[in-house]
């Protein structure tokens, strides 16, 4: 019982979390519904485009929605550069939404791909100003290593373009930046399915943040229970350690037993 | 190579010839395809197309769910001026027609922005005639400041400009421009724009690429549908957002399908665009660039408009008036055109949460340089 009462968790920008999923905010069909999402996915980071937020309408403002015990992670959202990256990050900070952000820089309307060296000078300029920064980026290794010299807390690689539901796409890339880079590695976009999120957690992933799959779905609060379960489930194998695997059967009778000493 | 120079190749082509060749068989390819290109567009505004307009339907309301989510922003237009110097047959402001003109002064830009923010609005399309000598775009800039004081983003939809004033106007706080070709027929667009600066074809067609360059952050056209052969129309509205789309990427590239509407004046549509037309359109070009803005505005009646909230639409306008002043007490100008959509913010809004929808007002912070956080700090 030991193995599992140890304790497992996740340290961001100084905060201990226990659960690896994190939910976004937008896509919803009413706001209503993120409470209700936010409890059964056990989730205590929800990230927030700045340019949904509306401080002057209180009763219609998203964050109304996100209980207090949940970390808001602002994105940047819209940012086309850095220097729009920084200011949004800034604003969202003297709105009182914290120090924690999403850097999102996305100068490509068409498959939403972020632009790794705007991202990276972002991310020294807001780390340098004492921000908790999670870049989202293409899972590049040069980049994610660039990002962790500039200061950021994780890196968030894509899986596949944000919204595509495709799964794991760059796994490959990503398993490289899990094995190289010393920060956790949030896998962002294109998880589709709880079965996506289960394998990158498996793999190593420090966490999975997801919001299409959630709130596009028919039942969302129904599939934000899928995610915690997957994800929570692919954690737990990753720290089992999974059986070794192998493209052939092992043989029943082994080629070389010849050479072991004859038993007399 | 710019767009006149795509636009004149598609110009030659004959349309009809290339309808007469396209079967079910390759309406049915298209269907099954994952990434579209030109000619699979044009497959699927064909006629044999219509035949397939649910499964079309289907695929565009899943690929909108998946790229925009339940959800639908909500804008007005606000109406600065309707002075024009223009003689286009179809509108309601052409100089030759007997209306009321009129041009806000600052202080009523500024009654209408507070009667406006007070429906919950937080995106406004501001509209000028085409009178650059009367609403000057150093005019339209003081207005924008006015506006921006009460309202996330600002958009216009003025006449056409060189890419310095774009840049200007950008600077004063004008995020998103709308400028409709009207017609990509280069013989027709002669014909029914009889006088005034708008005759000048090539002029418009560029305008929405020098706002491009000039970094505005969204870009909407669309041709008026109605004015010619929609096929061919709706064809080249595709190619021209694929266009911006490719060669400017850091753009968000909507279109509008403004249908003809009666107006003041003699004008009758050349062609006949129905409620099914509409639907392919839409339907297509979801389909052909997933993540295109799509814009239905109060053109069209409640019943359609509440029809095709799953079919692609992105952007709605509500509570609506096109003429100017129109939001306030202030002696109303004449209409632009009629509007079919009466509702108020507050009937639009509960028409989209009973589609199962989320109606948005704010998807935009302003981030210039001089931005004073008035914003985000009211009510901290």
């Amino acid at each position: 019982m030991s193995e599992i009462k140890d304790k497992d968790v996740l340290v961001i920008g100084g905060r201990e979390l226990k659960s690896r999923l994190f939910v976004g905010t937008g896509k919803y069909a009413s706001d209503a519904l993120i409470p209700e999402v936010l409890e059964q996915s056990g989730s205590e980071v929800i990230t927030v485009a700045l340019r949904r937020m509306d401080f002057n309408n209180p009763k219609d403002n998203i964050i109304s929605y996100i209980p207090e015990h949940v970390q808001l992670l602002p994105n940047t959202s819209g940012a086309r550069n850095a220097d729009e990256a920084i200011r949004i990050a800034r604003l969202a900070r003297v709105a009182g939404c914290g120090n924690w952000i999403k850097i999102e820089v996305i100068s490509d309307n068409k498959y939403l791909l972020p632009d790794g060296y705007e991202t990276i000078k972002a991310t020294e300029v807001l780390a340098k100003e004492g921000f908790v920064v999670l870049p989202y980026m293409s899972p590049d290794l040069m980049v994610a290593k660039s990002l962790a010299d500039a200061g950021a807390a994780a890196v968030m690689p894509l899986g596949a373009p944000i919204g595509t539901n495709r799964g794991l796409k760059t796994k490959e890339l990503i398993r490289i930046l899990i094995q190289e880079i010393p920060l956790p590695i949030i896998v962002d976009a294109g998880i589709g399915k709880p079965s996506h999120a289960c394998e990158a957690m498996e793999m190593g992933a420090a966490a999975c943040l997801l919001n299409t799959a959630i709130a596009a779905s028919d039942k969302p609060v129904l599939m934000a229970q899928a995610f915690k379960n997957a994800v929570k489930a692919g954690r737990q194998a990753y720290l089992a350690k999974t059986g070794k695997v192998s493209d052939e059967a092992q043989a029943s009778s082994p080629l070389t037993d010849f050479l072991l000493p004859k038993k007399v | 190579m710019g767009f006149y120079d795509v636009c004149k190749t598609y110009q030659s082509l004959d349309f009809k010839e290339f309808e007469k060749k396209i079967t079910e068989q390759h309406v049915e390819r298209v269907l099954q395809k994952s990434y579209l290109d030109q000619e699979d567009f044009r497959v699927l505004l064909s006629s044999v197309a219509k035949k397939y307009l649910e499964p079309m339907a289907k695929k565009a309301n899943a690929l909108t769910t998946q790229q925009f989510g339940k959800t639908i922003l909500l804008y007005t237009p606000m109406y600065l001026s309707n002075y024009c110097t223009n003689q286009c047959l179809y509108c309601g402001f052409n100089t030759n027609n007997t209306i009321l003109r009129k041009q806000l002064t600052l202080d009523e830009v500024e009654k209408e922005a507070k009667a406006i923010a007070n429906m919950g609005l937080k995106h406004l399309l501001v509209l000028t005639g085409d009178a650059k000598h009367k609403a000057t775009p150093a005019y339209i800039g003081e207005c924008t400041k006015v506006l921006a004081k009460y309202f996330a983003s600002v958009s216009i939809e003025v006449y056409a400009m060189d890419e310095q004033e774009y840049v200007t106007l950008v600077e004063c706080g004008v995020d998103g421009i709308t400028i409709y070709q009207e017609t990509y027929n280069e013989a027709l667009y002669d014909e029914i724009h009889v006088k005034g600066p708008k005759k000048n074809y090539r002029y418009r067609l560029d305008a929405p690429e020098r706002a491009c360059s000039a970094f505005v952050r969204t870009v909407n056209i669309g041709a008026l549908l109605g004015l010619d052969d929609w096929r061919k129309e709706f064809f080249l509205v595709g190619l021209h957002a694929q266009y911006l789309q490719s060669k400017y990427p850091e753009t968000e590239v909507s279109i509008s399908l403004p249908r003809l509407r009666p107006h003041k004046g003699q004008f009758k549509p050349m062609c006949i665009v129905k409620d099914a037309d509409m639907v392919q359109m839409m339907v297509a070009m979801r389909l052909f660039m997933p993540r295109v803005g799509i814009t239905i505005s109060t053109r069209e009646n409640s019943a359609f408009r509440n029809n095709v909230v799953p079919l692609g639409v992105t952007k709605m306008s509500a509570g609506s008036t096109t003429a100017v002043g129109g939001h306030t007490e202030c002696e109303k100008s004449e209409a632009q055109f009629e509007i079919s959509d009466n509702r108020s913010v507050k009937e639009m809004k509960q028409s989209i949460i009973a589609l199962g929808y989320q109606p948005v007002l704010k998807d935009w912070e302003k981030i210039d340089k001089d931005n004073s956080l008035d914003s985000c700090l009211v009510g901290k």
